[in-house]
């Protein structure tokens, strides 16, 4: 306990620093914000276009969709915010700049995560946030307690299972600094897919990029279960309760391959 | 002329050295193509004729601007910046050659280099996974060749200028953001622009961004034929040029203002 209180005061501590470093330029700062906002309103926009020609797109309306897109986005931002650090690994590596972080008394992970706090990811989750309040003020949901608790179990577990692919695939790294940009595939894939309805995707990518990789428990089968939409075309909504179990396995299982990495890291030498 | 050559060449092999990250980036373009393909298939599927595509047309929109991300050097570009930042740049302005055309000159070895390698493989999956519209008159291939060309000179004459910010601004990242996000969307790479509704569409397909994405995509698809082919091509070269002069005054701005500490 008192370990994990101590860790709590380092990522104070770690954060606040960055966030002060970050500060010294104002402007970049503000531009990048700005770009974040931009990104979130452009795939919205895409999606505006999409209805702007049709009523509905795989069986969903546009306020249904936004409610997806809105849940997603913030478990994404989230989670982008947290430890989109580890982006930056594959580098720490081949500079050698990991080693430092297994000489210190605390997890390697941890120190990655906590080696920067980027504020200019709050956008996302601002721009997202806008998009799912548009929904709840456009959809007629009839709320029950257990679909209330939902919504914060869905974003719970869908930046927990985002974590646990971005940790699992950053940790590629510990084996080959080169191949980077496989696990966007992964993060901002996964980011990509969960603003929309998993069921107009084929059948391959469906069961790939949805299952083998959780991404549709991300937010996909806890909207179904919430917006009260029948699904029979890839499971049930009642599948949303198992959303907080998958996140968790995920964690596990990015741990376990975080651990094994770091095992096999033998640091870049000379 | 030689000089200009043998800076492309370095241009292209520089980019050879990395074939892990050349191959990791080409499997991300597969997986955003197959992505963004099933949406504009659930749109095209529910209505087959959205700003003159069918689903083919869609779908083949999709994989060429997958494959024409790295050509284009959509997002990102900074090495200029980089090199304004350390102060390397003033090496690159004392050289005996055109400033703006060394640079050009590595830049279209480095297309040349994505073309094959970022640009091909994934477009060729496509077209395995999808049925896409593949054009078998050789004459379209010539003028989507000289579209691509254009495309890549004017996404570079726009980028010139973004990095030549780092001579005025201490941090450049945010503005390099900021614009290459602003122009996914603008050139047509988010959405097509002839989804968009008629006021804004014609907006976009005006501004110089049109030119890097929608315009090739429009020529390999033979949606600008004739006279109309004609004047694809003179849209992208006549903002080219523009956006090229654009660059050299600022260019010329900056070198003003410049300070070489030597000793």
């Amino acid at each position: 306990m008192a370990e994990r209180l101590a860790q709590l005061t380092t990522y104070r501590r770690l954060a606040g620093a960055s966030i002060r470093a970050r500060a010294q330029y104002r402007l970049t700062f503000a531009l990048d914000f700005a770009a974040q906002f931009v990104a979130g309103l452009s795939d919205f926009l895409a999606i505006l276009v999409i209805f702007h020609h049709l009523p509905q797109l795989g069986g969903w309306s546009l306020p249904e969709v936004a409610f997806l897109y809105g849940m997603a986005g913030i478990s994404f931002a989230l989670t982008d915010l947290w430890i989109g650090q580890l982006d930056t690994l594959g580098q720490m590596i081949r500079l050698g700049t990991f080693d430092v972080f297994l000489v210190r008394p605390l997890g390697s992970l941890f120190q990655v995560v906590a080696s920067e706090l980027q504020l200019k990811r709050l956008a996302k989750a601002g721009q997202a946030a806008a998009v799912l309040a548009y929904a709840l003020a456009n959809l007629h949901i009839a709320w029950s307690p257990a679909r209330i608790l939902m919504v914060a179990v869905a974003i719970g577990s869908g930046a927990a299972i985002f974590s646990g692919v971005w940790i699992a695939g950053s940790a590629i790294s510990f084996w080959t600094t080169d191949v980077q940009e496989i696990v966007n595939s992964f993060t901002y894939g996964g980011s990509f897919l969960t603003s929309y309805p998993i069921n107009i995707f084929g059948a391959w990518t469906r069961r790939l990029l949805a299952f083998v990789v959780p991404m549709a428990f991300v937010a996909y089968y806890p909207s179904l279960f919430i917006l009260g939409k029948p699904d029979a075309v890839i499971g049930q909504p009642a599948l949303a309760f198992a959303s907080p179990l998958i996140a968790g396995l995920t964690l596990l299982a990015a741990a376990a391959v975080w651990r094994s990495g770091v095992r096999h890291y033998r640091s870049t030498g000379s | 002329m030689r000089a200009y050559w043998e800076t492309a060449v370095r241009g292209y092999r520089r980019y050879a050295t990395y074939r892990g990250a050349t191959l990791a980036g080409a499997f991300t373009n597969t997986v955003f193509g197959v992505m963004r393909g099933y949406v504009l298939l659930a749109l095209l599927e529910a209505r087959p004729h959205v700003g003159g595509y069918d689903a083919s047309d869609a779908l083949t929109y999709v994989w060429l601007t997958q494959a024409m991300i790295m050509i284009t050097y959509l997002w990102g570009w900074n090495e200029l910046a980089l090199r304004i930042v350390s102060g390397d740049v003033a090496v690159d302005l004392s050289r005996p050659i055109d400033f703006q055309g060394y640079w050009l000159a590595g830049d279209l070895g480095r297309a040349l280099f994505h073309a094959i390698f970022r640009g091909i493989p994934p477009f060729l999956l496509g077209g395995l996974l999808f049925a896409l519209h593949i054009p078998i008159d050789p004459r379209r291939w010539l003028a989507f060749i000289a579209s691509l060309v254009l495309a890549t000179v004017l996404s570079f004459s726009l980028r010139f200028i973004v990095n030549l910010s780092a001579f005025w601004l201490l941090d450049y990242r945010g503005i390099l953001n900021v614009t290459t996000l602003t122009w996914t969307f603008l050139a047509g790479f988010v959405i097509p622009l002839n989804f968009l509704p008629e006021g804004p569409r014609a907006v976009l397909e005006a501004l110089p961004f049109a030119g890097i994405l929608q315009v090739p995509v429009d020529v390999f698809l033979g949606k600008r034929l004739g006279l109309d082919l004609l004047g694809a091509l003179v849209f992208q070269a006549a903002w080219a040029a523009a956006l090229l002069l654009a660059g050299r005054l600022l260019l010329a701005a900056a070198v003003r203002r410049l300070v070489v500490q030597g000793g």
